[in-house]
């Protein structure tokens, strides 16, 4: 096929000026740059990137990223799943005002985020003090990196099972009923099957949030080096102190992790999804 | 509404529906109120001056200057994005919105570090960027950089889906009317997306005006020259100027409720577009 | 306007949608595309639209060839599916449409794009519907704003891809003999794609029925339904009772189903016998051959009669009105035999009486 007979097979006019622009964006802004990452920790060689991620402190900031990362998702699902539940199907006063709410997370810069559950969780603050009274300490401790990377994931989980649960007619339902089923029964074998999907799909773009975050957690975190300090501020600190090919080795080893979990995700979802056709 | 076969008990849903809204004033309301609570600790005065104090004026300015350059960048960006993607068949589209996305899945951190590694002191251009005495990093350019990188699958993700299902026939339509590309763009396309692409826009204008880690990584934090507000947030915080932070991030905060405000009204807006139809 | 369309080939990755397809329509036709879904008919459709391109072949309107020319300079009128009417234009706007996307040299002045507007949707019988949205409209309503605005661009040929598909039963038969009546009086080569064989029947002057992205017939509604040129058109066309037969020696042998041999032109092998309900008769008999399952009554006393015989249902027509159980005798009185390797035979009744 001819070069002309390929173009002239767009019946939209446009096509080049539209796919031009968006490489180009895409290329500039996001290839090249990531291009970078990739190349240059190995100035350091292999043995030495593997002896800058074996640093027992690199190892503990990354070990906090993902773990409470996936902890703070996982508690966030089922909260979020609450959330979109009371959201469409119940009726109350102040339902416009908490739907709207949700989007706070969204909306808010992150390091006013952090500022705030600071103050909030600080052993002085609305929370922080009845907290302290039964013994908890949330600021300046891992918990409260938890506790952050909820707040910053709950929106996405709400936001993905809403427009699913939205859309699930209540025949379906209905028709269990009429079945025979109780209403556990319904909810466990009709609606929650439907739901996976759009809770996994939830649950990875919380998750990719989340395991970067860094303006709402420095705050609240303490950053104290092995225990309540996460793998991005490491790479910030590596950073300051001009060492590129260690802050690029953890951020390398960090996008590819992150990476690879979501890869396993989705394979899981379209796992579903094709057991569900 | 759903029939009474599948209402769940009162009591589970008034139970539901307490701890959804316990849940939304814990950890979504409390945080807000407490920011502006901080800030009016010592009353209006001192809140205002850290506000008007020349140093935060200049962070205002360059956090509206980053914004303004980055915002329409991602917005053309999305459009024609949009655009190849959902009304052209070709091979790898998949792949280009995943590409799309993936900056969403980048700490902003990393976001901001792979812009030093190329333009850095000892970054891949440094050297050549020396000589020719250009500054990237600890200025303008770079915060624009890492804000754009961070910003970038906004309004296109707002578009893809919903140009996906407004199909192609109504813009094939228009051509077999003898319209043109931008004809049909201008008076096909953007009326049927215009209030998603607001909405795109908004989300991305709030992230930009408040990203903290990418921006964080190139600025340098120099004061008065490469501090946006989020920046000069944290330092005033490290200072223990705690009324002044709390100012200035007040001040994101409404940046970011106008932004969720403004975000209800245009799905309001649209919803009642279709209302009126129906 | 002539339409020409040579040998055209249209691939998707590698199965063929269109695999050579011709087709000729005289100036002022009314042509319809029929067939089965996915067998090329609206691929052929949008090439004639300019919304998809052929890999092989030529496409001629008005004797020009057309292949590499886009939609937008094609001047094609097109009434699509779903009619893809722009929601957020009115109705006068989705009108004026093609009219005010003109290059500025070719453009009407304002005044004249609102008079041809009021004309048009007088035309379709609609003109208080100028100021309405499309969502505030019915279907039919639609389906005349997208015709209205694919006329403003005095189309050469009109293309009409299913219009009537989303229309209810009774507005259907309706509104397709309004535009039928409209096709007369404005003249516009016209090609209809549809499923619906009546609904192409009753419009088309003449009608392709496409099989597998070929066209195995073209040819006017009477002469399809007479001498169909395949079994698949004759089995897409009309009601017919399908028998799988044997031929030996020249004979079919239907009285492996009770019925009687028919003495065919075929060589030895399977063949498909198509029975028309009125080339079978249905009579009262004593001697059992089958038995009366169902009876629609129709005019004149008579019937329409479904009958099992030798474990077959055998649709025909009965001048009494029989009752269900009732024992009854098959006659037939012609069948058309379509060999499996090609070839066919129609076969008729010698005697007189049979016609009666």
């Amino acid at each position: 096929m001819s070069a002309s007979a390929a173009t002239r097979r767009h019946v939209l006019p446009g096509f080049g000026v539209s796919l031009g622009v968006t490489l180009a964006w895409l290329g500039l802004i996001v290839l090249v740059p990531l291009a970078a990452l990739a190349i240059r920790p190995w100035e350091l060689g292999v043995a030495g990137v593997i002896r800058t991620l074996a640093e027992p402190r690199v190892l503990a900031a990354l070990r906090l990223s993902f773990g409470a990362a996936l902890l703070a998702t996982a508690i966030a699902a089922p909260l979020g799943l609450l959330m979109a539940w009371v959201i469409t199907r119940y009726h109350f006063p102040g339902r416009r005002v908490l739907d709207a709410l949700v989007d706070l997370p969204f909306a808010l810069p992150t390091a006013v985020a952090g500022l705030a559950l600071t103050a909030l969780f600080a052993p002085n603050g609305w929370l922080g003090v009845p907290l302290a009274a039964i013994g908890v300490q949330v600021a300046y401790t891992p918990v409260g990196v938890v506790v952050a990377l909820v707040f910053v994931a709950l929106p996405f989980l709400v936001r993905t099972v809403e427009p699913v649960l939205r859309d699930l007619s209540p025949e379906a339902e209905e028709a269990a009923a009429t079945l025979g089923a109780t209403r556990p029964q319904t909810i466990r074998r009709v609606v929650l099957p439907t739901l996976w999907p759009a809770l996994l799909t939830g649950f990875g773009l919380g998750f990719a949030r989340a395991v970067g975050e860094y303006g709402s957690v420095i705050f609240i975190a303490g950053n104290v080096p092995m225990v309540s300090e996460i793998a991005p501020l490491l790479i910030v600190t590596k950073l300051e102190q001009f060492d590129y090919p260690a802050a690029s080795a953890i951020g390398l080893a960090m996008l590819l992790m992150a990476l690879l979990i979501l890869f396993g995700l989705n394979l899981w979802q379209r796992a579903l999804r094709r057991g569900r056709a | 509404m759903s029939g009474a076969a599948i209402a769940d008990p009162r009591s589970l849903r008034w139970l539901a529906i307490a701890t959804a809204v316990v849940l939304t004033v814990a950890i979504l309301l409390l945080p807000l109120a407490a920011v502006f609570a901080e800030a009016l600790r010592r009353g209006w005065e001192p809140a205002l001056e850290a506000i008007l104090d020349e140093d935060s004026l200049a962070a205002v300015r360059l956090t509206l200057l980053v914004a303004a350059i980055a915002v329409p960048v991602n917005t053309i960006g999305g459009i024609a994005g949009a655009w190849a993607i959902t009304k052209f068949d070709f091979p790898g589209r998949r792949l280009l919105i995943t590409l799309i996305e993936l900056p969403f899945s980048v700490s902003p951190v990393i976001s901001g570090l792979v812009y030093v590694l190329l333009f850095g002191a000892q970054g891949f251009l440094g050297p050549w960027l020396r000589e020719h005495d250009i500054q990237i990093i600890f200025a303008l350019p770079g915060l624009v950089l890492a804000t754009v990188f961070v910003t970038f699958p906004f309004v296109a993700r707002t578009l893809i889906p919903l140009m996906q299902e407004q199909g192609r026939d109504e813009e094939e339509a228009a051509a077999t009317l003898g319209a043109g590309g931008w004809d049909i763009f201008r008076r096909v396309t953007l009326p049927n997306v215009k209030w998603a692409l607001l909405s795109g826009v908004l989300l991305c204008n709030a992230r930009a005006m408040g990203e903290f880690g990418a921006v964080a990584v190139v600025s340098g934090h120099i004061r008065g020259q490469t501090n946006t507000m989020p920046l000069h947030v944290e330092i005033l915080y490290n200072e223990y100027m705690f009324v002044g932070a709390f100012a200035v991030a007040s001040l994101l905060a409404l940046l970011g409720l106008v932004t969720l405000g403004a975000k209800a009204l245009l799905e309001a807006l649209a919803r009642r577009r279709m209302g009126d139809a129906a | 306007m002539t339409v020409e369309v040579v040998n055209v080939v249209r691939r998707f990755g590698a199965t063929a949608a269109l695999e050579g397809v011709s087709l000729s329509l005289r100036p002022g036709e009314f042509a319809a595309l029929l067939g089965p879904s996915g067998s090329g008919k609206t691929t052929l459709l949008r090439i004639l639209a300019g919304l998809d391109f052929p890999d092989g072949g030529e496409v001629r309107i008005a004797g020009a060839d057309v292949a590499a020319v886009p939609a937008r300079e094609r001047g094609v009128g097109v009434v699509f599916q779903n009619y893809a009417l722009f929601r957020h234009m009115s109705v006068a706007e989705n009108v004026a449409f093609g009219l005010r996307v003109r290059a500025r040299a070719h453009r009407p002045p304002e005044a004249e794009i609102q008079r041809r507007v009021r004309e048009l949707l007088e035309l379709v019988q609609i003109p208080e519907l100028a100021g309405r949205y499309p969502e505030q409209i019915s279907g039919g309503q639609r389906q005349r704003v997208a015709l209205a605005r694919a006329l403003a661009i005095e189309p050469q040929l009109l293309l009409l891809d299913e219009p009537f598909g989303a229309l209810d039963a009774l507005v259907r038969k309706e509104v397709r003999r309004w535009v039928r009546g409209l096709h007369e009086r404005l003249g516009i080569t016209s090609i209809l794609v549809t499923h619906d064989q009546e609904e192409a029947m009753e419009m088309a002057d003449r009608l392709a029925v496409m099989e597998a992205g070929r066209i195995v017939q073209f040819d006017t509604p009477r002469a399809l339904l007479e001498a169909p040129a395949t079994a698949f058109v004759a089995g897409f066309l009309g009601e017919a009772t399908r028998l799988l037969v044997r031929i030996q020696g020249r004979v079919a042998r239907a009285s492996e189903f009770g019925l009687e041999d028919i003495a065919v032109e075929l060589p030895d092998g399977e063949a498909l016998l198509f029975l028309r309900p009125h080339e079978v008769r249905i009579e009262p008999a004593h001697a059992a051959q089958g038995v009366v399952r169902f009876v629609r009554p129709e005019g004149a006393g008579g019937a329409r009669v479904l009958a099992e015989i030798g474990g077959r249902m055998i649709e025909g027509i009965s001048t009494t009105e029989p009752a269900r159980g009732d024992a009854c005798r098959i006659r037939l009185l012609s069948g058309t035999v379509f060999h499996s390797e090609g070839g066919q035979f129609r076969w008729q009744r010698q005697e007189a009486w049979a016609t009666r």
